[in-house]
This record gives C-alpha cells, structure tokens and sequence, in this order.
C-alpha cells in the first residue's frame, strides 16, 4: 500500500515541477491538470472520493480550461522566438529540480515530531452530506464569493458608458 | 501520536513541502502574468493535499472533504478575477510581462 | 438576530440586481447606504445582550456566531467607513454603468468583513476573510487604469500566498485538534505544550495574517494597491478592509486561541515597532499625497500590533480603540485627498498649495484628523495611544514605549509637512478656480471629523460602555 503512495507522491512532484519548468505556457496548463489528476488519484486513496470528484472536475478541467483561454486571447507576438525563450526559461529554471531533489533529500532524512497529544475520537462519523448541516457559514460564504467573482468579471470587462 | 502514523504524516508532509517549494518558485521566478498564476495554482494543490491527509489521519474525513471543497470553490472565484485583471492588462499594454509591472516601485 | 448582519446586505445585494432592466443603480445605492449606518446606529444604541438573543433566524441558519465587545466595537467602524465609502463613491464613480457594480461590491465587502468579525471558527475565517479579499481586488481594479491593475495584481498575489499560510496553518491545526472551532483549537494549543508543529502552525498563521493586514516586512502591496485605487475604494479599503480582515483576526486569536506563547508577544512588539518605524520613515519622503497616507496606515497599524503585543488588559483595549479611531481618522483623511483629487484631478502635493482659503471644509477637517493621528489631546487619537505607551510601560518595555512617543513626533511631522503643501502657501496659478468639494465629499468629511472629536472629549463614556466590555475578554 504504502509504496503506491509513495510513487504518487513522487509523480505529484514531478508533475509540479513539470508545470513550472516548461517552456510553452499552454504545455504549464496541461501540465497543471495533469498534476490535478494526480492528486485526485491520492484523494481517492486517502478516502476522500466526493472532494476527489470536486478537484478532478474543477482543478484538473475547468481551471485548465479558463488559463488556456486566457493563454489564447495574450499569444505573445513572437513565434519564431521561442527557442531563445525556451533557452531562457532553462537558464533561469534549471535550479527548480536542484533545489525540489536536495529538499526532498533533507526531508527524507529528518523525522517529524508528533510529540502532542491525539486528538478526541470523532463525534460525528457519519457521511458528508450529514455535516454539511454544520457547515451553513461556510455554504453561505461559497454563494457570496461566487457572486462576488461574477460581479468582480462584470465590473472588469464589460464596456463602460460614459453617464 | 504512533509511529506508523508519523512516518506516514512524514512522508506526506514531504511531498506537500516539495509542491510548496515548486509553487513559491514559480511566483518568484516567473515573467508572465499567466505563470505567476499556475505558480498559484500549484500551492493550492499543495495545501489541499495537506487538509486531506490531516483529515484522514485524524479521522475527520468529512470535515476534510467539506473543506477542500469550499477552498476549490474560493480558488475558482480568485482565479476567475485575476484572469480578468490579467485580460484588462493586456488590453491596455498589449503584454502580460511581469517586469512592466515593476515600474511603479512598492 | 447575529445572522441578520450576514443576510441583510446578501438580501439587498440579491434584491437590487435580480431585475434585468438598468435603473436600479440609485436605489441600490440608497439601500447600501441605509444599511451600512443603520449598522452603525444600531450597534451603538442596542446593546450586545439584544443582538445576541435567539429569534426564528438561527432555527434556520445556524452560522454559531457570537457578538462580544470587540465585534461591536469592529461592527460600528465597519458601518461607519462603508457609508463614508459608498457617499463618497457616488460622487467620484462618473462612470454610470460601474456605479451598479461598484456598490454591489462594496455590499460583498461588508458581508465578508461582518462575518469576519462574528463567526467562532478558523475555517470560516479563512473563507470571510477571502470574501473581503476578493471584493478588494476587483474594487482596486475597477477603473482598469495601469496603476490601479498593478496594485491589484500585487495585492491579489500576496494576498494568495497569505492565505496558503492560513490553509496550511488550518491543516496542521485540524491534526493537533480535530476540530477548526476556536474553543477546541484553543484547547488543544494549551494541552500540546512545545510540540513544533502546533508552533509552526500558529506562526504560519500568524504571518498569513501579518500579511493581510499589511505590516512590515509584508507591506510590499499596500502603498501601491492604496494610492492606485480609486478615491472611494482607498477610504474603504484603509478604513476598514485591512483591518477588520487581518488585525482584528490577530486580536481574536491571540487572545482567544493562541494565547500560549510568550515568543508571540515578542513576535508582536517586535513587528508592531518596525512598520511604526518604516512606515514613518517613509512617509516623510512622499510626494503622492495617497501614497504617503499609505505608508501613515502601516505606521498607525504598527501601534495597534504594538498594544496588542504587550498582552495586557490594558493592551489589547488600546489597540482596539486604536484601531476604531485609525479607521475613523485615516477615512477622513483619504475621503480629504478625494476631495482634492475630484477638484485637481491630481494627488501629486508639488503641484498643490494654498488650498485653504478655497476648500475650507476640507482643509478643516484634515487638520482635525492630522492632529487626532498624530495623537494630540484632547482629540481621540490622543487617548488610544496614550493608553497603548501606558500598556507598554506597565509592561516594562520602556524601549518600545520611547519609541512609540518618538514616533508620535514623526508622524506630526509628515502629516503637518502635507498638511502645509496642500493646504497652506502659495496657490499655483491653475488652481485660483478650484472651489470647495461637492456635499458628497464634504459630508462624510464633517462627519468623521465630529466623530473623532467627540470621541476624544468624551473619554469617561466611551471608556466605560466600549473599552472596558473589551478589555473584559481576556
């Protein structure tokens, strides 16, 4: 069991550090959902399959989905420059893997203290739609913050009328 | 807290570490708008794993869940306008270059 | 009755933009409007014990929020700079079709910082807290000018990387305690003693919060997002966004959740004493006039972090008096440069002078709110930060008390420095037309200006019905 989690762990690295070091931005993109499906696939080993389901579905489709249009709609102007670009953008992220390979190195290496005391076993084990019922700020909150970004889209891109 | 438990936290904890550290790396280094926002992106990906794996060593796996769910719901809304003010800035100076966004000293 | 100060503005936020045709702007905004002081007055006048009484409403929706001296005190400063906000917004957004959008979002601003400042629980935080933020953004954005983009894209970025701090200090604390209540959080803090990862957890959160409220070193967004944004949002977002977001977050939880720490104290002290450092500093060198009342914002927050580090009763209702009479004096004074602004067109100070004779309203008030910032009697700035120096000294930090007086003098010394270009001297010769500001600009100036003077000259009242109910929580 554990050595599949761990593999996992290892692929949601590399696909992180894919989505930051490529060169072509729509490749980031794709790498982002890529990495998204990953982490799906840790959720739904870790027993979360209903926020498993949410991030697939958001962050590995319509996230993507938006960047790409956005890529789209600001193509930079240079085509034929992309390979000096790309020489660029090696130049200046090669430290990237250093860096993740030294860390990940550090951190196998170091034991994390749990030194504290357990937490109460839970009072309520039962499914999540029972504990939404406890959750009703946060229901509340989620509408307001997606009115506050249809208004926020309204208000940056419609066309002004001088009045 | 057993030691199964910790060494399984551990190496978890590790891998959010290494996302984290690829994600502040890319909001540093990045030159497009656009990047600076999938840098973003990555360190909510981190965090997110982070509340699962609590939650499941704890038990809590509702409660979990609830709450990553309600932070995709936030991260939607924030990306939406940050891609409306990188649209907005492209419309007004034709690029998404981070360095012309440091003119103006902060 | 709690869960109204959450569902009236949504309900008015829902009500005024369902219909589909455009003349709902107006309306709009006279309901914002009577709903931001209506919550202001009724805060005042009733009290917690009558906001706090179960009704039909919490059978309902049961949000669990709970209303203390410190909400009330943070629910009437709210009311009060969304009002100055939304009059002074109607006069300076020109454009009709933004005044819509522009209302609506200062209504998801109030929804988010009231929540902020009642509910018990630190997910919800989190959430409230972004509701705020992200209204902020787009409200920095509005006019889609170069600067005001920038500052919102450097706000919004920030403002991300804070809130990953939050989240992961959410997640470590979930593992602690199970549970994201302040009751049970707190709990598990005090039975975990030194273990790292609760203290790394609540420093994580606690810088997320540094950050968002805007101190040093995390400052680096705040002149920019406050200068380049439109006149109306600068008086919101200084008055009240910062603040009741990300300090009264720190308040409510080192007083209620993390108070195990000796070394957050410290943390405090420590970084309240350097934004009063580098925000002074700073601001004597401005020639923006938004610009340097930013940089005056993080060294006015700086001695709000200062009161709340020493951890004393004294302390804490130090801070939170400061922190009602910044928001009350830096809107003035933003809501002063806005009217500047609206008749010149232009916040750069070397091209001002001799304003006085032509805008004496507003020069009147400025210097009310100079002298209340710079804490001279018997206005009301004089008295918060008279009791925070007195904290400090009770405290024994005899150095961080010297300072705090030190930089008093600074702090009359930049403000008067601006207050003498704008407002004193030689009047350039394309000004000899301006004339005083519309009563739009004028009326939320008169209004602040007789607030901070009667809160200082009543001292005895206000401390008795405010300041010690605050005192009272820890």
């Amino acid at each position: 069991m554990n050595n599949l989690d761990v593999m996992l762990l290892v692929a949601l690295v590399a696909s992180a550090v894919i989505t930051v070091m490529t060169a072509r931005l729509l490749h980031s993109a794709i790498a982002l959902a890529l990495t998204s499906a990953v982490l799906t696939i840790l959720m739904f080993r870790l027993n979360a399959p209903l926020a498993g389901v949410f991030e697939l579905s958001v962050c590995a489709g319509l996230i993507p989905a938006i960047l790409i249009s956005t890529i789209s709609l600001t193509r930079r102007l240079t085509p034929e420059a992309l390979e000096t670009r790309r020489k660029e953008l090696l130049r200046r992220f090669w430290y990237l893997p250093v860096i993740v390979l030294l860390a990940g190195i550090a951190l196998a290496l170091v034991r994390v203290p749990l030194d504290f005391p357990a937490p109460p076993p839970a009072a309520v084990g039962s499914v999540r739609e029972v504990l939404w019922n406890l959750r009703h700020l946060d229901l509340v909150g989620q509408i307001v913050i997606l009115l506050g970004g249809a208004f926020g889209v309204a208000v940056l891109v419609k066309e002004a009328k001088d009045g | 807290m057993d030691s199964q438990t910790a060494s399984l936290f551990s190496i978890f904890l590790s891998g959010v570490l290494l996302t984290l550290i690829a994600g502040f790396y890319c909001i540093l280094t990045s030159t497009n708008l656009i990047r600076v926002l999938i840098g973003l992106e990555v360190l909510t990906k981190g965090v997110m794993l982070l509340i699962i794996v609590a939650g499941s060593i704890v038990g809590r796996m509702a409660l979990a869940q609830a709450l990553a769910i309600t932070m995709i719901i936030i991260e939607v809304a924030v990306i939406v306008v940050a891609v409306g003010i990188v649209l907005c800035v492209h419309k007004y100076s034709g690029s998404v270059d981070t360095r012309l966004l440091r003119n103006i000293k902060g | 009755m709690l869960p109204l100060f959450i569902l009236a503005p949504l309900a008015v936020l829902l009500l005024f933009n369902l219909p589909m045709h455009r003349p709902t702007q107006r309306p709009t905004w006279w309901a914002a409007l009577l709903l931001s002081v209506s919550q202001a007055v009724g805060v005042t006048v009733a009290p917690v014990s009558f906001w706090g009484q179960s009704t039909v409403l919490e059978r309902f929706f049961a949000f669990g929020l709970t209303m203390d001296g410190l909400s009330r005190v943070l629910l009437l400063t709210i009311g009060l700079v969304v009002a100055a906000a939304l009059l002074v917004g109607r006069q300076t957004v020109t454009m009709r079709d933004r005044q819509g959008g522009f209302t609506s979002l200062v209504v998801i601003a109030m929804i988010g910082m009231n929540g902020t400042v009642l509910l018990s629980d630190l997910f919800s935080l989190y959430v409230f807290i972004e509701i705020t933020s992200v209204s902020s953004f787009v409200l920095v954005a509005m006019n889609r000018d170069p600067d005001g983009l920038e500052g919102a894209f450097k706000y919004l970025i920030l403002s991300a990387v804070a809130t990953i701090l939050m989240i992961g200090s959410v997640a470590l604390l979930l593992l602690v305690s199970g549970s994201t209540g302040f009751g049970a959080v707190a709990s598990a803090l005090k039975g975990s003693g030194h273990a790292a990862i609760p203290r790394i957890a609540v420093g994580a959160f606690v810088c997320g919060l540094l950050i968002k409220g805007g101190l040093v070193p995390f400052h680096g967004w705040l002149p920019a997002a406050y200068s380049a944004a439109p006149a109306p949002v600068s008086v919101l977002l200084a008055g009240v966004a910062t603040k009741a977001s990300g300090i009264y977050a720190l308040v409510r939880l080192t007083t209620s959740v993390f108070t195990s720490s000796a070394s957050l104290n410290e943390t405090l002290l420590l970084v309240g004493t350097v934004s009063i450092v580098v925000g002074a500093v700073a601001a004597l060198t401005q020639t923006d006039m938004k610009r340097l009342l930013a940089y005056s914002s993080i060294s006015q927050v700086g001695y709000i972090v200062l009161g709340l580090g020493c951890g004393s009763e004294l302390g804490i209702a130090g801070a939170v008096f400061h922190l009602f009479n910044h928001a009350v004096f830096k809107s003035l004074l933003f809501v002063n440069s806005a009217a500047v602004e609206r008749r010149l067109g232009t916040t750069d100070m070397n091209r001002m002078g001799g304003l006085g004779s032509r805008m004496p309203l507003t020069s009147i008030t400025s210097a009310i709110a100079t002298l209340s910032t710079a804490g001279i009697p018997p206005l009301a700035g004089f008295w918060s930060k008279l009791i925070i120096v007195l904290a400090l000294w009770r405290g024994q930090h005899y150095a961080y008390a010297g300072i705090a007086v030190l930089f008093s003098v600074v702090t009359l010394a930049y403000l008067l420095g601006m207050h003498r270009r704008v407002f004193f001297g030689k009047t350039p010769q394309e000004l000899l037309e301006i004339r005083e500001a519309d009563w739009g600009l004028v009326l939320p100036a008169v209004a602040l200006a007789v607030i901070t003077v009667a809160v200082g000259l009543l001292i005895p009242l206000v401390f008795n019905t405010f300041l010690l109910p605050v005192g009272g929580i820890l």
